[in-house]
């Protein structure tokens, strides 16, 4: 479902990253692992068309990024790549809902509440529908970024680094919650983190320096 | 959760920061919007109350006191002349004159000017009976309409004057009461604001007052006298001026009338247009200066949009990254900006509109004393139309360089940063 090959990057002045290549098909996890500083941030961006690489390719369901315009990049990222950023970055004046809501529109989809709804009871956050972001526990706001990922039902989902604030059980617990999620919709998922705990939990594994 | 609604959220969310420049813009407009709607209403005024007024006729004195205390009755008198002096011009025969009309002034009842003319003033202003009759005794008055609103005075009540335009317990005349006999129709000219009489009542109740002290018999011996051929029959009687139409604009003789009259009599004749001219050109000093001022507030407040929408912008750097990675693409985000921009300066617009058209509405009660004339704020002039497509480009040319820049955000950056 993704793939990449030969994948570089270089920031002005600096080195060239490369990087090894990503492969992870529909329902499966991918691990990628690497200390602070090594370019994880820089991997996931390039996996999700926010930056475009200097070398190699990346391919979502057999989309090559680098071939679509930056219009036509942020439509495809919108309907076949959701992101859950280890910050949980969200619309600070919608609510829960509408955070969700935004994002089907954004990505040209029709709103449709009933599968947003759905997907917050699945996450157990079903009462928190109408709160604002603010009001809601780091735990509660870590499920909506899982949601709000979900939600155009994607292709890959890109998750950074989803655990490394856990504690022992609850970063089992949000793993479980993330594997099952994405078998559950079909999806490629990539987890890139520091975080060793996940190191012999997932199999399919790749490590960056 | 269209891009508007999103722009829409983001202002409320955040009603604190934009406050001020919603204020200010709205100050700026409002101003502007006052200032046409005073202007729109005040020469509507001037202009209605110009009636084909070719000439007035009246003692020696400022020419612009003259009109505006005979067409507007805003000053007082610069004087009597006797109907002596002004025999020529009362007389019906008159060559070059259509109508001429006397007016004798003095008294005043809650600031409304009791005048002593003849029915050829509802000509000149095109005024209709509405209830009861035209004046015809002594002491019968026929009021405007805006008398009847503003005093409650209705056919066959009675009511007694004050002397001049103080509405003042001490100076009020002690002498028999006028009689209400008809009410005019709303003619939109300053008749509404006056009470009609006989010239013959000013000089009763004038010269009694005058004369008299004591318990006196107030009705009068003489008949009334309302016609001009019955006022040539009291040449020693003063009056205070004349307002004539002429027969013939164009005529070379109509032309040199009122020089021969200022140069060779001690009246003076005064143009109605030519004088109120004079008066627009020194008013528009005053609000060319104040409009210059909202435009300046206007531009200012565009300018703290302009810097609200920055800040706000470089705030939600992230949010701006978040759309982008959602599906958003620049052009999302420079509408989105720009349609918060457009929102910011409608309610901005609507502030201003509420300041001008609320102001103008508490205003009118003392404009109206001060100018005999109705105002109102609950009235749309094509002005207001201009203002809202100026305000809105002005919203959106604050909100460019915002656009611009959040349509260019390097989302990369703005998500890898630690904080």
């Amino acid at each position: 479902m993704i793939n990449t090959e030969n994948l570089s990057f270089q920031y002005d002045n600096e080195e060239l990253m490369s990087f090894p290549d990503v492969n992870c098909d529909a329902g499966e996890i991918m691990l990628v692992l690497g200390q602070s500083g090594v370019g994880k941030t820089t991997l996931l961006h390039l996996l999700s068309g926010i930056i475009r690489a200097k070398g190699g390719s990346v391919s979502i369901a057999g989309q090559n990024l680098s071939e679509l315009s930056d219009k036509k990049l942020d439509h495809f990222r919108g309907q076949y790549i959701g992101v859950i950023f280890q910050k949980f970055h969200f619309i600070k004046s919608l609510n829960v809902l509408e955070n969700l809501t935004i994002a089907q529109k954004l990505a040209g989809k029709p709103i449709d509440e009933n599968r947003c709804k759905e997907l917050l009871e699945n996450l157990q956050i079903g009462h928190k529908i109408n709160s604002k972001i603010n009001e809601l526990s780091q735990g509660e706001i870590q499920r909506v970024a899982i949601a709000r990922a979900l939600v155009n039902n994607p292709a890959v989902i890109l998750a950074d680094e989803p655990t490394s604030a856990l504690d022992d059980s609850n970063c089992q617990a949000v793993l479980d919650l993330l594997s099952t999620q994405a078998k559950q919709s079909g999806a490629a998922l990539v987890i890139v983190t520091h975080d060793t705990r996940l190191k012999d939990m997932i199999d399919n594994k790749i490590t960056i320096s | 959760m269209s891009v508007l609604k999103l722009a829409w959220k983001n202002i409320v969310s955040n009603p604190l920061n934009l406050i001020l420049s919603i204020i200010l813009f709205g100050l700026g407009i409002g101003l502007i919007s006052f200032l046409m709607l005073l202007n729109t209403q005040l020469s509507e005024n001037f202009e209605k109350n110009l009636a084909d007024i070719d000439l007035v006729i009246g003692a020696k004195g400022s020419p612009l006191q003259m009109i505006l205390c005979s067409m507007y009755h805003i000053d007082n008198p610069t004087g009597n002349i006797k109907v002596d002096e002004a025999k020529a011009f009362l007389n019906p025969g008159h060559p070059l004159l259509e109508i001429s009309v006397p007016l004798s002034l003095g008294d005043s009842y809650k600031r409304h000017r009791i005048v002593g003319t003849n029915d050829g003033i509802l000509e000149l202003y095109n005024a209709q009976l509405d209830q009861g009759k035209i004046w015809a005794q002594d002491l019968d008055v026929t009021i405007g309409a805006g008398v009847a609103r503003a005093t409650g005075l209705k056919i066959g009540d009675s009511f007694k004057s004050s002397h001049g335009f103080d509405d003042d317990a001490d100076l009020a005349h002690d002498h028999s009461a006028f009689n209400v006999v008809g009410i005019l129709k709303p003619s939109g000219s300053v008749v509404d604001q006056l009470i009609l009489t006989n010239p013959s009542t000013v000089w009763a109740v004038h010269d009694h007052t005058a004369e008299d002290h004591e318990g006196h018999d107030h009705r009068h011996h003489t008949p009334p006298v309302r016609s001009n051929e019955e006022l040539l029959q009291h040449p020693e009687k003063d009056i205070t001026s004349l307002l004539i139409k002429y027969k013939d604009k164009t005529n070379y003789r109509t032309l040199s009338l009122p020089r021969a009259i200022n140069e060779h009599t001690d009246m003076q004749a005064a143009s109605p247009p030519y004088e109120i001219n004079k008066l627009y050109s020194l008013i528009g000093v005053g609000t060319d200066a104040i409009r210059w001022l909202a435009i300046l507030i206007a531009f200012v407040s565009a300018i703290s949009i302009f810097i609200s929408l920055y800040k706000s912008m470089k705030e939600r750097k992230y949010e701006l990254s978040l759309i982008r990675v959602m599906g958003g693409s620049r052009a999302t985000l420079f509408m989105l900006i720009v349609i918060e921009g457009i929102i910011l300066s409608f309610i901005g617009f609507v502030v201003g509109m509420i300041i001008s058209h609320g102001g103008m509405e508490i205003m009118s009660k003392f404009l109206q004393a001060s100018y005999r004339y109705d105002f109102t704020g609950w009235r749309v002039i094509s002005g207001d139309a201009w203002l809202f497509v100026g305000s809105i480009t002005l919203g959106i040319v604050a909100a460019l360089i915002p656009a611009y820049q959040a349509s260019y955000t390097d989302i990369h950056k703005a998500l890898s940063e630690k904080n």
